[in-house]
């Protein structure tokens, strides 16, 4: 049974947990504002609220109707666009403006942009107009030219600055008690061995929808112990179930990452964000998976478990980089779930840079991702001998610069060019004692270039993946080390 | 004014077709299709299908009642295969089940025995096996063979440009119910309602007037819903037939993706040649078209292509050849500019060809061969030109030296980031180019209440007919929109319908309901002469939903009016006819007057190409664009926005990929880039072009759908002259410019991998 509460109205049902969101609102609830148009989150046209009690608050957030599993909509509060419709049949301020700036042409995509901005009336993301922005990352528009969508967003953030708008009905101010009703013990219970164990849902719903949709399976996106990123003083440790939106938001990995933002705006939209969990990302062993990438580079570590754990079952932890046997071949037996996910906290001197490129800029999946993290220092610690280096020709003149330091520790990983994401092993080990400047980055490429095995698809020919991770691979360093190395990236 | 429809929109109550109320005892199918593009369908084993969990019936070619045929122009495209396949994709069979889910399984369980032959993929293949769907067609202007020898410069080369996929967020479908006495009602997602309700009749058996094709609205067409509505319709219609239940199919996006046509890929050949001031004196295009398996709407595609070869240009001596070659793909349909933004690509690629080999900017080439006024067109028509116009009035509006400057100085200190600039004149023909189908109806009802409803043609998708059919009514009635409704586009209310494209839905239906208005608004002012003592029908006009006498507010209200006419006997109602005057072609001469009018525009496109990374971001297109006189500049603007955006992913990165057998590779959202927010230019700035030039568009507000797409070639050139400001190289002309060819013409990729 599942009890949730959509719109206004208390749901409790007992249809299977894998049935969609989507199909239950606009098939049974004859709700049929929320619009179908791709079916695996890349459209947005279903995007819908979901709100969350955390402590005595309603978080909201938006995400793809289409992958959800109605699991996840267990003690949350659902939101479709009748869900916010004025009874009156007047506009919200949000549906005002995308009227007033000629937002919508066809109008099928309208209301997931309207769902969209709304969410961000409601969060807690700053209202700036690029974040105004920001939230309709994920809603495709064939007719607009998003022009006049844009300028309804900015129009959407002006009122937000002046207040007093009502952008939800009134009634959102009574949810929380309403959900606190609903509250059955702390969130979500993992069932034994039952398979398959579903987490955000945005690639499993993509690759077998059929299947899932009269699946009751192990869901485990709202298990409370699977959540969190901590600070363990040594290691900063993630919760399985984490998800990227939750890593940007943390001040945790914000410290660590300055560039976080700028990064995982790169990775997918603001709904998979919100959806897409971190062990899923894992786990789905996609060669090209963004998230698996950046995580590489940080030498990540695993723990694993069997789903009965959370009572006190077997417990392993193995390095990220050997948890990949093959193509979408796994180091993990069937009854074990990824449980948390560690890496050590960067020190000073931590350069971290994350470089994807794909057809499409933002909202793509990458052709080629890399990622790197270096520890760097000016003078070798006691005992250690720098390898013998043929000065190179590019070094900047003048202060100390960064081009004078050695790499102590390096870790480089890259996607879109192997079976599995690749940890470049030999090329973060070949780094190490090596000095910042464009022969390192030469030699180092030659490694990268005999350690990859990149194929020919739709997203790339061969010869174009091995050119695109040296280019990559070179703007790491442009990147990281942008001021001293503007010689090192020459054709 | 705001689109009619904008506040249903927004609250999401508008209804599409997967939205309409679903009638009890309904079928959902699913089709069944073929997965090798080329082969003889040696067997159907439909056996598990038919076992599975709620399936009702399925459906192979053998059932179907009338002829297995959908073909419009040409007999070529059966409903079902039948002996052989043609495309991957192509429908082979019907599974009707009690629910969608039901249905999608059951399909999977089909199995079919396929000899595979080798598919043909390359039009200039299907050129050399003799494979064309229609003789090859040609456009000759002066001598073009003897021009070329007298040319200072001759410049010659080939150019690519691939597909479109449309991705209208709403998929394609139909439903289909049963009336009384074997009729049947097909609610379709489609651009024409008489050419589904010609496929229907054709694979039924039905005639005419037995099948009513209803049309609320679409999720986007672009053109894909043109001609490719009809298969859907048709499938429902067979369900329907065959079991008197109502059958319904939205279809899965894979499903769309896979099993209908896009823009089509042309291959193109080009010679141009210049005299010693850079006017271009001749100039020769060869144009294979990929027109997938059937002819579908091919042949005028084509046409266009031919017509639009010199865009905004005059070329004295012209010969422009186009061969429409069938291969084993989906049938390839209209999209947007409908063959016209691929004739355009040539000659600019020729253009920019010439400009880099003589070294002096594209857009001093571009200016000085401008058509003007009296020139020719190579197919006879005189032009009325504002190509000029629309040039200057950009470049004194944006001042395209200053931003060339902007870009070089900020190429100068950037290393990696590289600006490029290009000119991108666009000259459009407005009508369908074959001229029976420049004709439309209207139906005004007012009623008693004073309330107005209007059908017509048009169907709505966007693109703001709808709204702008309710201006035309509200105007000539002088009442406020509220009062008037434009109905569904039905064929039982408006029969014989031209589809909605050609970006003449406006002109021909806002002319046609005009013309219906002012029939009903000639016998209200009789009705009115003697209630307010009017002595001529001149004194007397409608303004605010009150009768005026020589322009002062008298006190009879519209609605008094109204009710007293009908009290009189007095037709409330009206049924007008327009076919757009003084047009014409001869296909055995390829001479005549087509067009009712062109429209003009220029455009300037700033990109910034990340040369290290081969990425790129558009800045800017600013453009000078002819409206004529704008009815409604929101929806107007709206179309610019919009069709600049679609034809930068086109030049861009939507790339349609089919493997070496013929198969979609991307068959999805996520391998198939349409652009996002991001993807859109940073600043689109519209001028309204200003001429007092008269037209025949509807209150001379031309037609604004189609053209604005043509600006975004200019991305491609942008694209190109960036890159040449990072290093020496010289891109071909093979579009779309992804972010892979980019990076692959920047530096030596194979020295990349040692």
């Amino acid at each position: 049974m599942i009890a949730f509460i959509l719109n206004n109205q208390d749901i409790s049902t007992n249809l299977p947990t894998g049935q969609t969101v989507l199909d239950f609102v606009r098939y049974r609830q004859n709700l049929k504002g929320t619009k179908i148009g791709c079916r695996e989150g890349d459209c947005g046209a279903c995007t819908i609220l979901v709100g969350e009690l955390v402590g005595d608050e309603v978080k909201y957030r938006t995400m793809t109707s289409c992958l959800m599993p109605l699991a996840n909509a267990a003690g949350k509060h659902i939101v479709t666009v009748e869900g916010i419709n004025p009874e009156d049949g007047s506009l919200t301020p949000v549906q005002q403006a995308m009227v007033d700036e000629n937002g919508t042409q066809c109008g099928f995509c309208t209301v997931g942009f309207v769902m969209s901005l709304t969410g961000f009336c409601i969060d807690d993301t700053a209202k700036t107009p690029e974040m105004a922005v920001s939230s309709i990352d994920g809603n495709i528009c064939r007719c607009t030219g998003y022009k006049s969508i844009e300028r309804a967003a900015k129009s959407v953030c002006r009122q937000l600055a002046v207040g007093g708008k009502q952008f939800v009905p009134k009634r959102f101010d009574k949810i929380g008690a309403r959900l606190e009703a609903l509250r059955v013990g702390p969130g979500q219970t993992r069932t034994a061995n039952r398979r398959p164990v579903v987490g955000g849902g945005t690639d499993v719903y993509v690759q077998r929808p059929d299947e899932l949709v009269d699946t009751d399976a192990t869901h485990v996106f709202y298990d409370d112990a699977l959540r969190g990123i901590r600070d363990t003083g040594d290691f900063i440790e993630i919760g399985a179930s984490a998800t990227v939106t939750d890593l940007l938001e943390s001040p945790i990995m914000q410290s660590a990452f300055p560039d976080l933002y700028k990064h995982l705006k790169l990775v997918s939209s603001t709904p998979i964000r919100n959806m897409a969990t971190l062990a899923g990302n894992f786990v789905n062993a996609s060669p090209i998976g963004d998230m698996t990438v950046w995580f590489l580079a940080l030498d990540t570590e695993i723990e694993l478990s069997e789903p009965s754990a959370s009572a006190g079952g077997q417990l392993r932890t193995l390095k990220l980089r050997d948890f990949y046997l093959g193509y979408k071949q796994l180091a993990k037996e069937p009854d074990e779930i990824i449980t948390a996910v560690r890496f050590r906290k960067p020190g000073s001197e931590f350069y971290f840079n994350f470089e994807k490129v794909c057809k499409r800029t933002y909202l793509d999946i990458a052709t080629v991702n890399t990622a790197i993290s270096l520890h760097v220092e000016t003078t070798p610690g006691e005992g250690w001998m720098p390898p013998v280096l043929s000065e190179p020709g590019a070094v900047a003149k003048g202060k100390l610069s960064k081009l004078d330091h050695f790499i102590t520790n390096a870790h480089v990983s890259a996607g879109g060019v192997a079976p599995v994401p690749l940890y470049l092993k030999e090329t973060s080990s070949f780094l190490i004692g090596r000095r910042i400047n464009g022969e390192t980055i030469e030699k180092a490429n030659k490694i990268i270039q005999a350690e990859i095995s990149p194929i020919s698809d739709v997203r790339g020919t061969e010869v174009y993946k091995r050119l695109l991770l040296r280019q990559l691979f070179r703007a790491h360093f442009v990147e990281m080390f942008a001021t001293e190395l503007t010689e090192i990236a020459e054709s | 004014m705001k689109n009619i429809d904008s506040h249903s929109h927004v609250r999401g109550e508008s209804v599409f077709l997967d939205d309409i109320p679903i009638v009890q005892g309904t079928l959902f199918a699913c089709v069944f299709d073929s997965p090798v593009a080329h082969g003889k369908l040696k067997s159907i084993d439909t056996s598990e299908a038919e076992k599975s969990d709620g399936v009702f019936r399925v459906i192979t070619a053998e059932d179907i009642v009338g002829e297995n045929q959908i073909g419009g122009i040409i007999p070529d495209e059966p409903l079902l295969a039948d002996g052989e396949v043609h495309f991957a994709g192509m429908p082979i069979a019907i599974v009707l089940a009690e629910s969608e889910e039901l249905a999608r399984k059951a399909a999977k369980k089909i199995t079919v025995e396929i000899e595979e032959l080798d598919p043909v993929l390359d039009p200039r293949v299907a050129v050399a096996n003799g494979d064309l769907i229609v003789p090859p067609k040609k456009f000759i202007l002066g001598d073009a063979q003897t021009a070329f020898n007298n040319c200072e410069h001759v410049f010659e080369g080939r150019t690519e440009t691939n597909g479109q996929e449309h991705l209208y967020i709403e998929t394609q479908g139909a439903y289909a119910v049963p009336m009384e006495n074997g009729a049947i009602k097909v609610y379709s997602s489609t651009q024409g309602p008489t050419a589904v309700q010609r496929a229907v009749c054709r694979v039924t058996g039905l005639p005419m007037h037995q099948v009513e094709v209803d049309v609320q609205r679409l999720g986007g067409g672009f053109g894909g819903k043109e001609d490719q509505a009809n298969a859907w319709a048709a499938i429902c219609a067979v369900g329907t037939q065959l079991t008197k239940r109502p059958v319904k199919y939205a279809l899965h996006r894979m499903e769309d993706m896979r099993m209908t046509g896009k823009r089509h890929p042309y291959s193109s050949d080009y010679k141009i040649g210049f005299d010693k001031d850079l006017k271009i004196v001749a100039y020769e295009a060869t144009f294979y078209q990929n027109a997938g398996a059937s002819c579908d709407l091919s042949p005028p595609v084509l046409e266009r292509t031919l017509f639009h070869c010199t865009n905004s240009y005059f070329v004295p001596n012209v010969t422009a050849t186009a061969y429409c070659c069938r291969t084993n793909l989906p049938p390839n349909t209209a999209f947007r500019g409908f063959g016209g933004p691929q004739g355009m690509f040539v000659i600019e690629s020729a253009i920019a060809h010439a400009a880099e080999k003589l070294g002096v900017p594209a857009a001093e080439i571009q200016r000085k061969n401008l058509i003007d006024d009296g020139d020719e067109f190579p197919y006879g028509q005189i032009a009325e030109s504002d190509a000029i116009t629309s040039w200057t009035q950009a470049d004194s509006k944006y001042d395209f030296a200053a931003l060339q400057k902007e870009a070089d100085d900020f190429n100068a200190s950037s290393k990696y980031f590289k600006k490029g600039v290009a000119m991108m004149p666009v000259c459009f023909g407005i009508s369908f180019t074959k001229t029976p189908m420049n004709q439309a109806r209207s139906l005004v009802h007012v009623y008693t209440d004073g309330s107005v409803a209007v059908s017509t043609a048009a169907v709505e998708m966007g693109q703001g007919v709808n709204t702008k059919i309710a201006q035309v009514t509200a105007k000539v009635f002088g009442l406020p929109i509220e009062k008037v409704r434009v109905n569904t586009t039905n064929t039982s209310r408006i029969a014989n319908t031209s589809p909605t494209a050609a970006s003449a839905a406006a002109d021909l239906n806002g002319k046609a309901t005009e013309m219906a208005c002012q029939a009903i608004i000639d016998r209200l002012i009789e009705v009115a002469m003697p209630l307010i003592e009017a002595g001529t029908a001149e004194d007397v006009t409608f303004e605010e939903g009150f009768v005026h006498l020589r322009g002062e507010r008298t006190s009879l209200d519209w609605q008094t009016l109204v009710m007293d006419a009908h009290l009189q006997r007095v037709n409330l109602s009206e049924h007008a006819h327009y076919a757009t005057p003084g047009i014409n072609f001869d296909w055995g001469t390829a001479k005549g007057h087509p067009f009712a009018y062109h429209v003009y525009g220029t455009a300037i496109v700033g990109v910034a190409v990340d040369c290290l990374r081969g990425r790129y971001e558009v800045d800017y297109v600013k453009c000078c664009h002819d409206f004529g006189s704008s009815m409604n500049t929101a929806v107007d603007y709206g179309q610019i926005e919009g069709g600049i955006v679609q034809g930068i992913g086109w030049m861009t990165m939507e790339e349609v990929f089919y493997d070496k057998t013929g198969k979609l590779r991307s068959n999805a959202l996520s391998t198939y880039k349409v652009p996002d927010i991001y993807s859109a230019p940073k600043e689109i700035a519209i001028q309204p072009l200003e001429t007092t030039r008269e037209n025949l568009a509807v209150f001379n507000s031309k037609a604004v759908g189609e053209p604005p797409l043509m600006y975004g070639i200019g991305a491609y050139f942008a694209i190109r002259n960036a890159m040449k400001a990072f290093t020496a190289c010289s891109p071909g002309f093979d579009a779309p410019f992804t972010p892979e060819k980019v990076l692959m013409h920047l530096y030596q990729p194979e020295e990349a991998s040692r």
